[in-house]
């Protein structure tokens, strides 16, 4: 078909090609039946009136879809609030769990005694699951008798009074997450050479500079990924608002997961769910699109620009 | 790399300590909770260690009659979180192996789609694959917690990375000495690779372990739930009984702090080489 004729050429080294469709089989009938199969099958879900429970399921075309938009709709009101729920969590939590852990990376990126010991207590809570976690900190965040509180001499409800509880819900996300990205910086960090940081000492660059013009720049794909990854996180956020504030107070922390599972799982209404997660993932691949466009490398892009300008130019000469 | 001056400092090693608190506090005041009595859970100031050390909360839990079957979630937990580690294993190693050694039409085409799968978000196929358990009957069975996961496409990128950095030698010169690609595979090639085979088991245990939303809609009956699902009954039933509920979730919480005490290298490479490279 196509790739690799070139290799067949020399004696194709792999074996034949019925062999390697036997090594890949298992995982393609799974990767066929419960990720190819299901993104499709979602949007014909999405196109019906689908109950679980029931086998008469009416197709509806867009209705599903036309209703989010559709502020007369029951739909509309509960989707757009868990929408700007998750938007608020976003915002709020991605700059701490993007920043807060380039500061961790950035104190275990030096020598010193016991740095493998430091870095795998800094990353432990990421190994505990939302639910132990959840558990944990609403009694630690508990309004009348918690360790929080206590601990620094407030009397706030947490997990019931607004802005507390999205503090709360954010605070515990950076601590139980920020180990994760903190080791991902420590690879970037790894990856930049060492002569560009003893350049820019011979240059006079002071640390604060060092960090703005060699750290920053060379931690750049790395950054890309962590905020891509960060966003797609925090946008799924579901097991802490789940656990520790149950969606209030008054759904104001119902995360739009939990709309989606709220109305396919508990209301049966899987075919307006499966719409409501497209249009999610929709926005969601339109925060990442953005996200590219902003941190795109303009320096190599201009770069590039004045390279082809420069081609184009020689290529005129050369037709004269 | 930057460092190697600065570091016997000392507000760099109260920094250090200070940190390493926050990060253990908590968890430590959870188990520590667990050993108190229900009025000293709730006492203002808190304390943190137990004045009067019980075990009754895990009494509770574990007695023969209770509506709450921590141990026997528990066990479901360990039984779901290993078969999936091990078909993740077997699966995406093989699969791996096929797309970085060996050659056949459309090698291409097939790794590009898996790959683009990496950053579609999971929740699209909440609704589609519970339908798909519907079909297969597979609702409220270990099969539904241990098979759909193994089809996420970070495992076969893991260990194709993986064997992509392996010398060719050793298998050239199996080759030449007439051992077919499936022995290769599994007497050359798995041996060199014990150590991403390791991280990948551990790391596919952990996330199965601890994963929370699909285990709360397709497990039903109590005797079927996971150790997490199982907490979040534990804190419906017994509400402000903290001692009881941080007991639950030390049981929850100590295979995986056992299991990062021993593998903690691989949990942390294995996670480390999740970013690009």
């Amino acid at each position: 078909m196509m790739t690799s004729t070139t290799r067949r050429g020399r004696g194709s080294p792999g074996g034949s090609p019925l062999i390697a469709y036997l090594f890949l089989a298992p995982y393609l009938i799974l990767f066929a039946m419960f990720v190819l199969l299901p993104a499709l099958y979602g949007f014909w879900m999405s196109l019906h009136d689908w109950d679980f429970t029931f086998e008469g399921r009416p197709f509806v075309g867009l209705l599903n879809y036309t209703d989010l938009f559709d502020p007369a709709s029951v739909q509309y009101q509960p989707f757009w609030r868990g929408m700007s729920n998750t938007a608020i969590f976003t915002v709020a939590s991605v700059p701490f769990l993007v920043a807060v852990p380039l500061g961790l990376a950035l104190l275990l990126n030096t020598v010193f005694p016991g740095r493998t010991f430091f870095r795998a207590v800094y990353f432990l809570p990421y190994v505990l699951g939302v639910a132990v976690i959840g558990v944990m900190w609403r009694y630690l965040l508990d309004g009348n008798f918690g360790l929080v509180n206590a601990l620094f001499g407030l009397d706030i409800q947490w997990t019931t009074d607004q802005p507390w509880a999205w503090i709360a819900l954010v605070g515990v996300t950076v601590w139980w997450t920020m180990g994760f990205n903190a080791i991902i910086y420590m690879v970037g960090l790894g990856d930049i050479p060492g002569y560009l940081y003893e350049a820019a000492a011979l240059d006079g660059a002071g640390p604060w500079q060092r960090f703005i013009h060699v750290t920053l720049p060379g931690l750049r794909p790395v950054l890309i990924f962590i905020l891509v990854t960060t966003i797609l996180a925090s946008a799924n956020m579901f097991g802490q608002s789940y656990m520790i504030t149950q969606g209030g107070p008054t759904e104001s922390t119902m995360t739009a997961i939990m709309v989606i599972t709220g109305v396919g799982f508990g209301q049966n209404r899987a075919g307006q769910a499966a719409a409501m997660s497209y249009m999610l993932a929709l926005a969601l691949a339109m925060v990442s699109v953005l996200n590219f466009w902003l941190m795109r490398d303009r320096d190599a892009a201009r770069e590039a620009r004045a390279l082809k300008r420069q081609r184009r130019l020689a290529a005129k000469e050369n037709a004269r | 790399m930057t460092s190697s001056r600065r570091n016997r400092n000392p507000l760099f090693w109260l920094a250090l300590v200070l940190l390493s608190l926050v990060f253990v506090g908590p968890v430590a005041m959870m188990i520590l909770t667990s050993f108190k009595t229900r009025v000293e859970s709730q006492t203002v100031p808190p304390t943190f260690l137990p004045q009067e050390w019980t075990t009754r909360a895990y009494e509770v839990l574990f007695a023969a009659d209770s509506t709450t079957p921590v141990l026997r979630w528990f066990l479901n937990s360990m039984l779901a979180a290993a078969g999936h580690a091990v078909l993740v294993a077997i699966v995406c190693s093989m699969a791996g192996y096929a797309l970085a050694r060996l050659t056949f039409p459309g090698r291409g085409v097939i790794f590009g789609v898996i790959i683009s799968t990496l950053f579609v978000p999971g929740f699209i196929f909440l609704m589609p694959n519970f339908e798909m358990m519907s079909r297969l009957a597979w609702l409220d069975s270990y099969l539904a917690l241990i098979v759909p996961g193994a089809a996420g496409a970070f495992g076969v990128f893991f260990m194709r990375q993986f064997f992509l950095g392996l010398p060719v030698e050793l298998e050239e010169s199996a080759r030449i000495d007439g051992a077919g690609p499936w022995r290769i595979f599994v007497s050359i090639v798995l041996p060199n690779a014990r150590a991403a085979v390791v991280t990948l088991l551990v790391i596919s245990f952990l996330a199965n372990w601890n994963d929370f939303v699909w285990p709360l809609y397709v497990m039903f009956s109590t005797e079927m739930l996971t150790i997490p699902i199982g907490l979040s009954r534990l804190q419906g039933a017994y509400t402000i009984d903290y001692p009881v509920i941080m007991a639950g979730a030390t049981v929850a919480a100590v295979p995986v702090l056992l299991l990062y005490v021993f593998v903690q290298r691989y949990i942390i490479e294995g996670v480390a080489s999740s970013g690009i490279k």
